[in-house]
């Protein structure tokens, strides 16, 4: 994607090992290396927003601490803007910035504002950039009430925005968040993309996000990344990723009165309640010959078509590479129902 | 997204990025800014409380003066300690106070260390551009810590204004040396007790017996404790250079393990050792940290 043909974060066969030591009996320990990472290789170009996604546990945020210099790969070359993250944290840190969602680095007993001098004079922002960076940040993530505000009073979503404005003060080029929408309400989560995907658009900051919320990755992420046991499993755009996970869209029918279900070839139903059906047809399929069945032989008075939810998609396909759990397809089947 | 990624992209000068010599400055100095920048954070916050403030310093001030109550109390029943008279030990006990005081206001906070790698905070450290060490030593910068400060100073002046010390140039220069050093030394060991808690994350405690142990230990004269005592806190932990052997020279008292009087001047070369193996532990330390992540 990137013009000069390499990426601007990349990786190639990326490991991480750590060695646990876990007590066993008084005083002795067993020592066994659990394989965070294991293998990943990958390239991202400047000005992609990529999301980055899988199980608790798979080496998600191992992977981030590689890419952000705060751990040591145990093998593997990475590089982040030409730069070895772990040999030169300090020259990185200046380029990149970083969002823990559920660790602030804001300072909870001062106002807003003095977290944003600190992080001025600790990066030896120029003022007039800071100024100006500022005041951007303080218009789109609307914080201009907040600014005085001691950090201990404001609440989550405020918090968070003010953290993602604390990262973006002295221009980072890439922007690594970490669970940005967790925990936030619905207003405070869309205000968080929003201003992502203005972010992403106009400084072509590359972002990099994981998280547990798909949505975020359904309204930011042209390209995600899903990592399982150390391994990248799938590396693509969000529509492939259905087609792997076979996924299906759901089509919501309001019919004039109650019928039985809907017959149709390329779709089931999977849900009636009413004179409402859902009926499920493969992602990859047009829903508009559907539609045109639909509204040719049923009373049909509204319709909607709901995209699959990728939560699912992603468990049908580890599920798919590892031994099928009923459990999960359980799951899915009521999901893709809702 | 796909609009835009057309134009030359990789040409695009990164804006965010300082001239080259930006990156070139000594890390010392980095190291000294950071920590300025953060305590300067730190005494904000706390003035965010006066009164509790206020309060805590007191407290701390007061606890401390207790300490010396102790031997004063001592004192009402013995003439001498060890072979010392009051205002002798008045001066071991304001110059360790002191010096410890010092180490305790700038470096106090490496013990919370163990908990920053345990709940995961470090890591908003290691990703800002400034030293981690500065950063970890300036974590809650405590002014009420001058608490400690003060009262070794005022019990140090009680000690000189009493004492009949024949004054010579080099005795006088002895005095900030002394002080000055004794933090250093006191300041290594917090470090490398910092450094320490990387892989034993509750290794605070036995930090904190070389830290307020030592302390306790240095109030006294060395004459009180066993001689296989006061070899180990000179050769091993050198903790004696702190106070005891600098101050017998300036009270021209004998050492108890013989060392020549030039030992008297030796406090500032110990300190830079201490202070280089502490840098080296917590080199150790952090890289193990970024190894493992534990």
């Amino acid at each position: 994607m990137d013009s000069d043909g390499s990426g601007f974060i990349e990786l190639d066969g990326i490991e991480k090992v750590f060695d646990v030591r876990r007590k066993a009996g008084l005083l002795r320990r067993e020592r066994h290396q659990v394989r965070a990472v294991d293998g990943i290789s990958f390239s991202v170009a400047r000005g992609e927003m990529v999301g980055y996604i899988g199980p608790n546990g798979a080496g998600k945020s191992t992977t981030i601490k590689m890419l952000t210099g705060i751990l040591t790969p145990s093998a593997g070359r990475l590089r982040v803007a030409g730069i070895d993250p772990s040999r030169e944290r300090t020259r990185l840190a200046r380029r990149i910035g970083v969002v823990f969602g559920q660790r602030t680095t804001l300072w909870w007993d001062l106002p807003l504002i003095d977290s944003y001098r600190l992080v001025h004079r600790m990066y030896r922002i120029p003022d007039k950039r800071y100024r100006e960076n500022l005041e951007r940040c303080v218009e789109l993530l609307e914080l201009g009430e907040l600014l005085d505000v001691p950090v201990r009073q404001l609440s989550l979503g405020q918090r968070m925005r003010g953290d993602i404005a604390a990262a973006l003060l002295h221009d980072p080029e890439v922007l690594y968040l970490d669970e940005p929408t967790i925990g936030l309400d619905v207003i405070s989560k869309a205000r968080v993309r929003e201003f992502l995907r203005d972010l992403n658009a106009q400084s072509r900051t590359t972002v990099l996000l994981t998280t547990h919320d798909l949505t975020d990755i359904e309204q930011l992420c042209a390209r995600v990344m899903v990592i399982d046991h150390g391994r990248l499993v799938y590396d693509g755009a969000l529509a492939g990723l259905h087609e792997v996970g076979e996924s299906e869209r759901t089509l919501v029918v309001d019919l004039e009165r109650e019928l039985p279900p809907v017959e149709l070839p390329g779709a089931r139903v999977v849900k009636v309640e009413g004179p409402r059906q859902w009926l499920a047809f493969p992602a990859a399929a047009s829903a508009a010959p559907l539609v045109a069945r639909i509204a040719a032989e049923y009373p049909l008075m509204d319709l909607s078509v709901r995209e699959p939810d990728i939560e699912s998609v992603i468990a049908k396909m580890l599920s798919r590479r590892k031994v099928p759990d009923p459990a999960v397809s359980e799951e899915v089947a009521e999901r893709s129902a809702l | 997204m796909a609009d835009g990624l057309s134009e030359g992209v990789s040409e695009r000068v990164p804006k965010g990025v300082p001239p080259e010599g930006e990156w070139s400055r000594p890390p010392l100095w980095e190291g000294l800014r950071a920590y300025g920048l953060i305590i300067a954070m730190w005494i904000r916050s706390t003035m965010a409380y006066r009164a509790s403030f206020a309060m805590t310093a007191f407290g701390n001030f007061a606890a401390t003066a207790f300490d010396f109550v102790a031997i004063l109390l001592m004192f009402s029943h013995v003439d001498r300690l060890g072979g010392y008279s009051l205002p002798e030990v008045a001066f071991l006990y304001g110059a360790a106070g002191a010096a410890f005081g010092l180490a305790d206001l700038t470096f106090g906070s490496m013990d919370r260390l163990g908990r920053r790698v345990r709940d995961g905070t470090l890591d908003t450290l290691l990703v800002r551009p400034a030293p981690v060490l500065a950063q970890v030593a300036g974590d809650r910068f405590a002014l009420r810590r001058l608490g400690r400060i003060t009262q070794g100073l005022l019990v140090l002046g009680y000690a000189l204004v009493t004492l009949d010390i024949a004054w010579t140039p080099l005795k006088v220069a002895m005095l900030p040396m002394m002080i000055l050093s004794g933090a250093a030394i006191f300041a290594s060991v917090f470090v490398a007790g910092g450094a320490f808690q990387f892989w034993a994350l509750d290794a605070a405690e036995v930090q904190n017996s070389f830290t307020y142990g030592g302390t306790t230990l240095l109030q006294y004269p060395p004459t009180v404790f066993a001689k296989d005592l006061v070899r180990g806190v000179t050769f091993v932990v050198p903790l004696a250079f702190v106070n005891w052997i600098p101050a017998l020279y300036v009270m021209d008292r004998e050492d108890p393990l013989g060392l020549p009087d030039w030992a008297a001047f030796l406090p500032p070369v110990v300190a830079v050792g201490c202070c280089a193996l502490a840098g080296l532990a917590w080199r150790v330390g952090l890289r193990a940290y970024r190894s493992t992540g534990s």
